[in-house]
């Protein structure tokens, strides 16, 4: 049977087999001794036209509710941000998403230009010295951190905050029970990293001090006093994890402190999709290059001394270094780095800014308003970003269901995660709520 | 490949030094060579501890890295910074850039190491 | 071609801007009075500035110095660069798959959790396993949770004296790296002449220390493990699990089953075996399979049905935790998804039998201008050993470079690392027999250029934007951001 996908014609078959000297492709397949010979068809179904597979797969994406049909308050790590049409029409462009890593520089000088252009935006965003071309997303970037840390001071402990996302502290669990490193959390004092719990568990053994601001609640966290804390350990490493979009109107981690830099870039150009694939991303200081995982760009001339872009430091990584590599990362978020890039010079030096502040200001009024009947109260009393904690003595599910009748996608139930925030809800409001949906938030929750 | 008399060799093509009480470590010839243009060199702290065989160093060029192994056990006392800038130092002068220099923990294992002649011969068999 | 040399940072212009939000419909407080000052940043964003047309011609301008498979034929071994559909990017951007919160309710996710269980019960039958994990991010990221997955299960039956994982030395770097990430030592064994695992050193290296063996198979030489019933039968003699690199999982498809040859755990990269786009290096998906006796250490959540609802379950008592957020690569499972519906049971086996044809088709006649160390029946690719030639000054670097002045984009070169001068070939099924004998044509003229002018093919690529950019300079004085 011919197929879309596969050219070869049965009389192309006959010449090619005649060259190689065999009678069928059944003897190809000769090496792979009998009893491993599947002799039955897979138990899949035959092969489908392309309107059967479109017609299927958009029956299966209506039974789906996506955001288009509901206003999203929901966050968590994975935010509704206003992404411009440009994004997603340039990452199109199939010489960009057709192409493989670029190890052959002289024809992917596209893909390791716009890295190279990554890279920068990430060091200007974050204020530090290096960053590589990603990670797979935010709670691997953290771990992968962790990791580095952990090569750069030859110690086994990591110190993280109980507000740092809940993912993210259980995958650090995963990969250090493996690796025999012990995780140490520090718990929360009114919403933020507990600093006088911090500083009797920082020592002389400590890794790397991990924290998250805004955290996991929203709150802004005082990295500049917790570095100092966390420099109070010989060689340890201070990592942050950080909302991009943050950065635009907050101080950036390298003023406070902070050694390496990580965090999620979804809300920076890519959809949510149900989860991913998002973009991880990493920046540190010099200090740290040589123990950064994953690919990195640099910039050189070729013979004829014309500027060219190549990948560089590679002997830092799993190809050339073997079990030696800081990481076993090879694949990356390539093209979701395009995105977040195409997505950061289209915002611009303005534009990020104006998101940042329209979230701030709208999340702000949401919290004035979701309180202003008494029957919700504020979580926690700290400066926060985009996001806020409220609790009240109405059951969380039925706040989501009564939400949900409404249209509206409610926030993060916090009693899953801390469960002495029974009740407790956290919602995210970025740039793209209006005036009218937060009000109606605001008064579905004040009917329940 | 250049073997240079008086310096103590190992198999992983380190040499050795040796100044009364202490010791100093380099690449050797051969080394450089096969790992080509090297682009970065990483050294230990003053005052780290090394036993013998213990990976003290990487030395990486642009396709590959190799770990440089100390020859007999010692204490760092003195790092060759001079390579941190111009890790190429090393490929143009194998054995007049010397990357630590040690306080010997045990002169013995110093008889383990094989001498210029014999190096050059396990080189011979090497090719 | 246009010649455009920018950085998008030199396009910016004080006052331009490329993007146009709403106007704020909240009270326009001093963000001052809702965030203290000690934390807000007194310094302006060092951004560019452009308008709108400036980014798009500027990255079309970069699109246009990049080759991919729609550009042209890309038979780089080992990564199985086969033509990726378009249908499925179409329906990864479907609105109900696109704009999905991965926290909504289950009520309102039916559909992405059915298309998940669906697509995980395919892939289970195409590996022979009985549970997939569609949660690793990426091939080398799926090697990590399978051998996590069996170092759950020594560990659950105490048995923490196996601290070893043994991976041939024809192996990709990923292995050796994802064993000691997984916090395992290495031991390597050779490969006999053949380049097959030498069964003999096998059995000399197991034992009670053994967690596991990891091996691809075909193996990175495109060849069969004839003997993979032998391998398996002394690792599992050992007491050691079989970990299966799907990495050339195309050359099997229908075929054979990893679960069948007696591997315990399988990754597939579906950005090579099914079809995703690479992306420029990535996002992939690398999805792991296991037999039941190790279902319960997969990570959580997995996905489930309960008569007609679909649920993710995370309550696995002894699941090895979390290995990333959320649930996977959604948007990329469902370019899978696409994939394994279009070609069905019947396209998939087709797929493999034409990719293998091709591979040896190009073997049997390339073997006549070059050195082929290993002469067998291959599987999806093959590989060959640089010049017959073998004192020739032109290297496999050589002849890579000169491929580009052809207009194709190189094979894997310098990779497995046992074969000196390697050029690694994998053609795929999407390629049509007059586009593998342009490429023989082009490498047949390279073996002669390297005989009768072996300068040019050393001056290679004489027509690129870009010829061999100086790598150790990037290296000794690294400029890793544009500082203007």
């Amino acid at each position: 049977m011919m197929h879309p996908y596969i050219p070869t014609t049965h009389e192309d078959e006959q010449e090619m087999l005649k060259v190689i000297g065999r009678e069928s492709i059944e003897e190809l397949f000769s090496d792979i001794p009998e009893e491993f010979r599947l002799s039955r068809e897979l138990n899949l179904p035959g092969a489908k036209s392309e309107l059967e597979v479109s017609s299927y797969l958009n029956s299966l994406a209506k039974q789906n509710r996506s955001l288009s049909e509901m206003t999203c308050f929901l966050g968590a790590g994975a935010y509704d941000h206003y992404i411009p049409t440009i994004v997603d029409e340039l990452i199109s462009r199939s010489e960009f998403y057709t192409s493989y890593t670029p190890y052959q520089p002289e024809i992917s000088q596209g893909t390791l230009q716009y890295i190279f252009e990554y890279q920068t935006l990430i060091c200007n965003l974050t204020g530090m010295d290096v960053a590589n071309a990603s990670l797979y997303d935010g709670g691997t970037a953290v771990t992968e951190a962790a990791l580095m840390a952990v090569s750069h001071s030859r110690k086994d402990e990591i110190i993280v905050s109980k507000a740092v996302k809940p993912e993210a502290r259980q995958i650090l669990k995963t990969y250090a029970h493996m690796q025999g490193l012990t995780v140490v959390e520090v718990d929360l004092k009114d919403g933020v990293t507990d600093l006088e719990e911090l500083d009797s568990k920082v020592s002389d053994n400590t890794a790397a001090v991990i924290v998250q601001s805004p955290n996991f609640f929203g709150i802004i966290e005082d990295l500049k006093a917790t570095g100092e804390i966390a420099h109070k350990g010989k060689k340890t490493v201070f990592i942050a994890s950080v909302d991009p979009i943050s950065l635009a109107i907050l101080k950036k981690p390298v003023d406070l402190g902070v050694d390496v830099v990580v965090g999620d870039a979804q809300g920076m150009g890519i959809p949510l999709s149900f989860g991913g694939p998002y973009l991880g991303f990493i920046a540190s200081k010099n200090d740290y290059l040589r123990k950064l995982p994953g690919r990195i760009v640099g910039e050189t001339v070729d013979k004829n001394g014309k500027r060219s872009f190549v990948l560089t430091l590679t002997a830092r990584e799993q190809h050339i270094r073997r079990e030696k590599a800081t990481s076993n990362i090879c694949s990356n978020q390539g093209l979701n780095s395009l995105a977040a890039t195409i997505y950061m010079v289209t915002m611009g030096k303005e534009g990020l800014k104006e998101v940042a502040l329209q979230s701030t200001k709208k999340a702000h009024y949401a919290l004035e308003k979701l309180i202003a009947s008494g029957k919700y109260k504020p979580l926690f009393d700290k400066p926060f970003f985009k996001e806020f904690a409220v609790t009240s003595d109405v059951d969380v599910n039925k706040i989501q269901e009564s939400l949900l009748e409404e249209n509206i996608i409610g926030g993060y139930n916090l009693g899953k995660d801390y469960p002495q925030y029974e009740n407790a809800v956290l919602y995210a409001v970025t740039e793209k709520r209006t005036k009218e949906e937060i009000d109606k938030l605001s008064s579905v929750l004040e009917g329940i | 490949m250049k073997v240079e008399k008086d310096l103590l060799y190992t198999n992983d093509h380190e040499w050795v030094k040796v100044e009364g009480e202490f010791a100093y470590v380099g690449i050797a010839d051969y080394a450089q060579h096969s790992l080509g243009d090297i682009v970065y060199v990483e050294l230990p702290e003053v005052d780290d501890e090394f036993e013998k065989e213990e990976a003290f160093s990487a030395v990486e060029s642009v396709k590959a890295a190799a770990d440089v192994f100390m020859p007999v056990g010692g204490k760092v006392v003195e790092l060759n910074e001079e390579l941190i800038d111009e890790p190429a130092l090393l490929n143009t002068d194998p054995y007049g850039n010397w990357m630590v220099k040690i306080e010997l923990a045990n002169k013995e294992e110093l008889d383990e190491l094989m001498n210029s002649e014999d190096y050059e011969k396990f080189l011979a068999e090497e090719e | 071609m246009r010649k455009y040399d920018k950085l998008i940072f030199e396009l910016s212009k004080p006052g331009r801007k490329a993007y146009n939000l709403p106007e704020l419909d909240v009270e326009d407080k001093d963000v001052k009075s809702l965030i203290p000052e000690e934390f807000l940043s007194d310094e302006e964003l060092n951004f560019p500035e452009l308008f709108e047309v400036d980014v798009v011609r500027h990255y079309t301008n970069l699109s246009d110095k990049n080759y991919g498979v729609d550009t042209g034929f890309y038979p780089l071994g080992s990564c199985t660069m086969k033509y990726n559909p378009k249908i499925n990017e179409v329906a990864a951007r479907i609105d109900g798959f696109a704009n999905l919160h991965p926290y909504q309710a289950e009520e309102t996710i039916q559909g992405a959790l059915r298309l998940m269980y669906e697509l995980d019960e395919s892939l289970a039958e195409i590996a022979g396993m009985d549970k997939m994990s569609l949660q690793p991010a990426a091939g080398a990221h799926g090697e990590l949770t399978g051998i996590m997955v069996i170092k759950s299960y020594h560990e659950k039956n105490g048995d923490h004296h196996r601290n070893k994982l043994i991976v041939p030395d024809s192996a990709h770097g990923t292995n050796p790296a994802t064993a000691a990430m997984a916090g395992y030592k290495i031991v390597e064994v050779k490969s006999n002449k053949n380049g097959l695992v030498d069964i003999e050193a096998l059995k000399a290296v197991v034992g009670d220390d053994t967690a596991g063996l990891m091996l691809t198979n075909p193996n990175t030489l495109g060849i069969f493990e004839k003997e993979i019933k032998q391998i398996a039968e002394v690792v599992h003699g050992a007491g050691g699990q079989l970990y299966y690199d799907g990495a050339n999982a195309n050359a099997i498809l229908g075929h054979a089953r990893p679960g069948d040859m007696g591997f315990d755990v399988v990754h597939f990269n579906v950005h090579k075996t099914f079809s995703t786009p690479h992306g420029g290096g990535g996002p992939g998906a690398g999805p792991i399979g296991v037999k039941k006796h190790l279902e319960e250490f997969l990570p959580v959540p997995v996905v489930r049905k309960d008569g007609e609802r679909y649920y993710l379950d995370y309550d696995l008592p002894n699941s090895l935790g979390k290995v990333k957020d959320f649930f996977g690569h959604f948007g990329i499972l469902v370019r899978t998804f696409a994939y394994v519906l279009t070609m069905g049971k019947d396209g998939l086996r087709r797929a493999s039998s034409i990719a293998v044809l091709n591979a040896n088709y190009m073997a049997s006649i390339l073997k006549e201008h070059y050195y082929l160390p290993i002469d067998t029946i291959f599987k999806h690719e093959f590989v060959l050993g640089g010049l017959k030639d073998t004192l020739s000054e032109v290297s496999t670097l050589d002849i890579a470079k000169r491929l580009l002045d052809l207009g194709y984009h190189p094979p894997t070169v310098y990779f497995p690392l046992i074969i000196n001068q390697a050029i690694m070939i994998e053609p795929t099924e999407t390629e049509s027999k007059e586009t593998l004998d342009e490429f023989i044509e082009a490498m047949i003229q390279i073996a002669g250029e390297a005989e009768e002018d072996p300068q040019l093919v050393k001056d290679a690529p004489h027509n690129t934007i870009v010829s061999r950019p100086d790598e150790t300079r990037a290296a000794r004085n690294p400029i890793l951001k544009y500082e203007g």
